[in-house]
């Protein structure tokens, strides 16, 4: 599914540049559920964003379900992004003021679905994490999990091929990680493609594979306990 | 362009930032709002103009005569110049393609007497053409034909005023006054928007006059309406010409204004009409001036507006909006906000400018001040424009907006 090798990526620093990737080599397959671990600075957010086709890396092969990144305009990878791409943030990143349902139907309505259709779609991935009764609500309105588990229904919602997380769990308490890691784990379960970024020990165990970054290079890649118990 | 989804999009994000959106359209409304009320005004002033004149018809000119003021081939100054049949033959004759009417007019000062009423009325003796030269509108009856001119007939058309003086509610046409001592027959009465003075008058013909009292060829002004398809500087020629020729067949010095002029509709409306371009240029210049200043505003705010958005707009790109959409929707809410800005202010404009009215006719000079139909479809597709042209600087940077950036959290 995701086929990364000797990525490269650097950050133009003033006069300097910052060398951010030093040659990643990563395959991750259909259905794999994948943390990124790392100290801070350390590379993740870069990495995803790359495999995320919200940034471009500088050299390396980047093949994204079998096709190759490359030279992508910002409208192909708007659509890519569209097809087969879904993101959860650690800030949630829901629009304001749009309801729950609202926000959730949006990657729809740029996929041209109208809009009868994409509202009943976005209900029943609502009603799939649980928040069917607060698809009226305003962000603002929903506890941190809440805004989590919308933001997921969104990310879900156009059926992508993976789902990209960067530190979905960052802002949330342990009980709501909980709830938020049990969704992604059904999500995986289903059979989609999840990759995670984060910080917190507990949550990479809850994956089947760690890979620890540190400075731009992967340290190791692991299957975990929960992998190895299958 | 018309995609139910996006106006929906937009309309919620005009709706749920309301202030945002009133704030930003409130300088195109003002633009619009003092547009329409100088436009208004001017027209206004137009309008004043053009019924001043409207008792007359637009294309004529008279030929009058007084005394010479200046000496001329060993005559001297005081002449009295008189003109005659021969004069008013020579000009309609000798310019008969520059004219559309003609009429000479001879002034008297006649008592009309019908049973025991009687007063003393101007008296115009006139050629038929003159009902047009003076826009006389019949109310009953008739008005001179040649015939009467041929035969020298005693008839006489009255004015609405002198029929009410004379006769009251009681019918007038067909009946015979008395005029300075010869039965005259009614033929017809008439109004006139020139006011009082026009209606509390008598047109009898030339030839007539020219019989009964004094038997002579003596007229005292020749009144023409040139040809209507003479370009008004061709009319303002015509005049000139027609004034140096009959200066000169007068044995008038050339340049003596006073012995004999030609007055002509043509300058007064060259006049009015260089008056009312110079003054919508100056409006036109003051409206666009406060528009750009609008559409400058708009933008303005649209730039603050999409910082503010940033996030949204990272979040949306994120989620598979092209750049394309994203400016066609920035774009749309500014031809959105602009145009409804703009009909704001053109409505309050419009009313502001019908509850005015008429009101300030006396003082001011402004009649039925208002903006026409044309105005509004223009204004409209200058609108459409000013969105788009305020609308596209914020779309660029909005269509900028880099997701990592703007989703980054912190
Ligand atoms: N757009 C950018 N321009 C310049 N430098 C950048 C940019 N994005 C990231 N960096 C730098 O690249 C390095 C890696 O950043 P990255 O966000 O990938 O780290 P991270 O591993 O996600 O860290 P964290 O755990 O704090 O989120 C950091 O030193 C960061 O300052
Ligand atoms: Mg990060």
């Amino acid at each position: 599914m995701i086929r990364i090798e000797k990525l490269h990526k650097s950050y133009p620093i003033g006069k300097d540049s910052l060398h951010v990737l030093k040659g990643i080599d990563l395959h991750i397959k259909e259905g794999e559920f994948v943390s990124i671990m790392g100290s801070s600075g350390s590379g993740k957010s870069t990495l995803l964003n790359i495999v995320g086709l919200l940034d471009i890396h500088d050299e390396g092969d980047y093949y994204l379900n079998g096709q190759l990144i490359k030279d992508l305009n910002e409208k192909k990878a708007a659509i890519l992004r569209n097809k087969f791409l879904g993101f959860v943030f650690q800030s949630f990143n829901l629009i304001s003021y749009k309801t729950a349902l609202e926000n959730v139907a949006l990657p729809l309505y740029y996929k041209g679905m109208n809009r009868k259709e994409r509202l009943k779609v976005a209900m029943d991935y609502l009603d799939k994490v649980g928040l069917k009764d607060w698809a009226s609500h305003l962000p603002s309105e929903l506890s941190g999990g809440q805004k989590q588990r919308v933001a997921i229904a969104r990310a879900l919602v156009t059926n992508p091929k993976v789902v990209l997380a960067d530190e979905p769990t960052g802002a949330l308490d342990t009980t709501t990680t909980d709830s938020v890691m049990d969704l992604l784990k059904d999500i995986n379960d289903e059979g989609m493609t999840v990759f995670v970024i984060t910080h917190e020990e507990e949550v990479a165990e809850q994956t089947k594979r760690i890979v620890r970054l540190r400075d731009g290079v992967i340290i190791s890649d692991t299957l975990t306990k929960a992998a190895k118990a299958l | 362009m018309f995609d139910l989804d996006r106006w929906r999009e937009i309309f919620q994000s005009i709706n749920k930032n309301r202030l945002r959106s009133v704030m930003s359209g409130f300088t195109v409304a003002f633009a619009i709002l003092l547009f329409t009320l100088l436009f208004g005004v001017a027209s206004g002033l137009g309008n004043f103009f053009k019924s001043a004149f409207a008792d007359d018809a637009q294309n004529m000119m008279f030929v009058r005569v007084w005394k010479t003021t200046k000496p001329y081939k060993g005559l001297q100054t005081g002449r009295a110049i008189q003109l005659k049949n021969t004069d008013y033959n020579y000009v309609t004759e000798e310019y008969e393609d520059q004219i559309q009417y003609q009429s000479a007019r001879i002034y008297k000062n006649f008592s009309i007497k019908y049973k025991n009423e009687a007063s003393t009325y101007n008296v115009r003796a006139v050629h038929p053409d003159h009902q047009f030269l003076e826009k006389t509108l019949m109310d009953e009856g008739r008005y001179l034909n040649n015939r009467d001119l041929r035969e020298k007939s005693k008839v006489i058309v009255i004015g609405r005023l002198i029929k009410k003086d004379l006769f009251g509610e009681k019918p007038a046409l067909g009946k015979r006054v008395n005029v300075n001592g010869s039965s005259f027959l009614i033929i017809g009465i008439f109004s006139d928007e020139g006011g009082d003075n026009e209606e509390r008058m008598a047109y009898v013909p030339v030839t007539t006059v020219q019989m009964m009292y004094g038997n002579n060829d003596y007229i005292s002004q020749i009144n023409l309406g040139y040809n209507p398809n003479l370009s008004t500087d061709a009319a303002i020629a015509f005049g000139k010409k027609v004034e140096r020729n009959m200066r000169k067949r007068l044995n008038i010095h050339p340049d003596d204004q006073s012995a004999l002029s030609v007055r002509n509709m043509a300058e007064a409306n060259k006049f009015v009409s260089i008056l009312m371009f110079a003054l919508f240029l100056i409006i036109g210049f003051i409206g666009s001036g406060t528009l750009v200043a609008g559409i400058i505003g708009i933008s303005n705010i649209m730039i603050f507006v999409i910082k503010e958005r940033t996030k949204e707009f990272g979040i949306r790109k994120a989620l598979g909006a092209t750049p394309g959409s994203i400016i066609g929707m920035v774009v749309q809410e500014s031809v959105l906000i602009t145009t409804l800005a703009g009909y704001f202010g053109l409505t309050l404009g419009t009313y502001i400018l019908s509850a005015i009215g008429n009101s300030l006719e006396e003082q001011y000079f402004i009649k039925d001040p208002s903006v026409s139909s044309g105005i509004v479809i223009g204004a409209t597709v200058v609108l459409i424009i000013s969105g788009l042209i305020a609308g596209y600087v914020p779309a660029k940077r909005a269509a900028r907006i880099k997701p990592i950036e703007a989703l980054r959290a912190d």
